[in-house]
């Protein structure tokens, strides 16, 4: 399966789910830098994995599939849930990178400097990310 | 003012992996960035800076274990959509507490010690 980018779907993200995103987003990141505060990094670190904005991004994903089905006068909501199954499916492979991102800043970081071990930590995600993805996808 | 800078670092942060998840097709690749290390790269600099790298690692540490609670809850999410079909969002709060108990579960097994 090919990647593609497709700059079209964001017509379909209303003014107000961008403010939503943005705003939702710097909460969770507000709380995850609080409860960091007051518990240590050790229960603070565990927030750094919190799927904060998950639940908002299946919701938008089945919204806008059932508007382009209710577009051509199909009731859609089925099909959405199952495009929303397939979103959550991908961020399942997405977590595996996101354990590589932190599997490098926990072992590396202690003895490295920060710049590199944040790019090193950040190339672990992609490459992580996109062979879980190309693995699952030949499955 | 430190909690202003995390919500505006963590808000553009958050909003700019959310648009590339939905800028990438297929949608199975595009769901990879809503498991994007978004927060964690808002925090990043804000913590180096106030607590050094010891403090980082340690949260990195920890973030396993929230990675693997995230593994977790989304395979439940992605599970229960396919077989039930309820409202997505429905889905996703009512699972939330998978990733708390699998978070608890692995602070007390592993982190804790």
């Amino acid at each position: 399966m090919r990647l593609k980018l497709r700059f079209d779907s964001l017509k379909q993200t209303k003014p107000m789910e961008y403010v939503s995103r943005f705003v939702f987003g710097g909460l969770v990141t507000v709380l995850a830098g609080f409860v960091a505060d007051h518990y240590g990094p050790v229960i603070g670190g565990l927030f750094l994995a919190f799927p904060g904005i998950f639940p908002a991004g299946v919701s938008l994903v089945e919204k806008h599939k059932t508007l382009r089905e209710k577009a051509e006068g199909k009731l859609g909501t089925w099909s959405a849930r199952g495009q929303a199954s397939v979103e959550a499916t991908g961020a399942s492979t997405g977590t595996f990178g996101l354990i590589g991102f932190a599997v490098v800043l926990w072992r590396v970081l202690p003895t490295h400097n920060f710049l590199p071990t944040v790019l090193m930590a950040g190339g672990t995600w992609i490459a992580v990310s996109w062979l879980f993805w190309w693995m699952r996808e030949r499955m | 003012m430190d909690a202003m800078l995390r919500f505006l670092i963590g808000g553009i942060v958050v909003s700019v992996f959310a648009i590339l998840g939905d800028v990438i097709k297929p949608e199975s690749l595009g769901g990879v960035f809503a498991a994007a290390p978004t927060i964690a790269l808002a925090t990043l600099v804000l913590t180096m800076h106030k607590h050094g790298g010891v403090y980082v690692a340690t949260e990195g540490r920890s973030m396993v274990a929230g990675a693997i609670a995230f593994l977790a809850y989304s395979c439940v999410v992605s599970f229960v959509l396919m077989r039930r079909r309820p409202k997505a969002l429905t889905a996703a709060i009512a699972c939330l507490p998978i990733w708390f108990a699998t978070a608890a579960g692995l602070w007390a097994l592993w982190l804790r010690r």
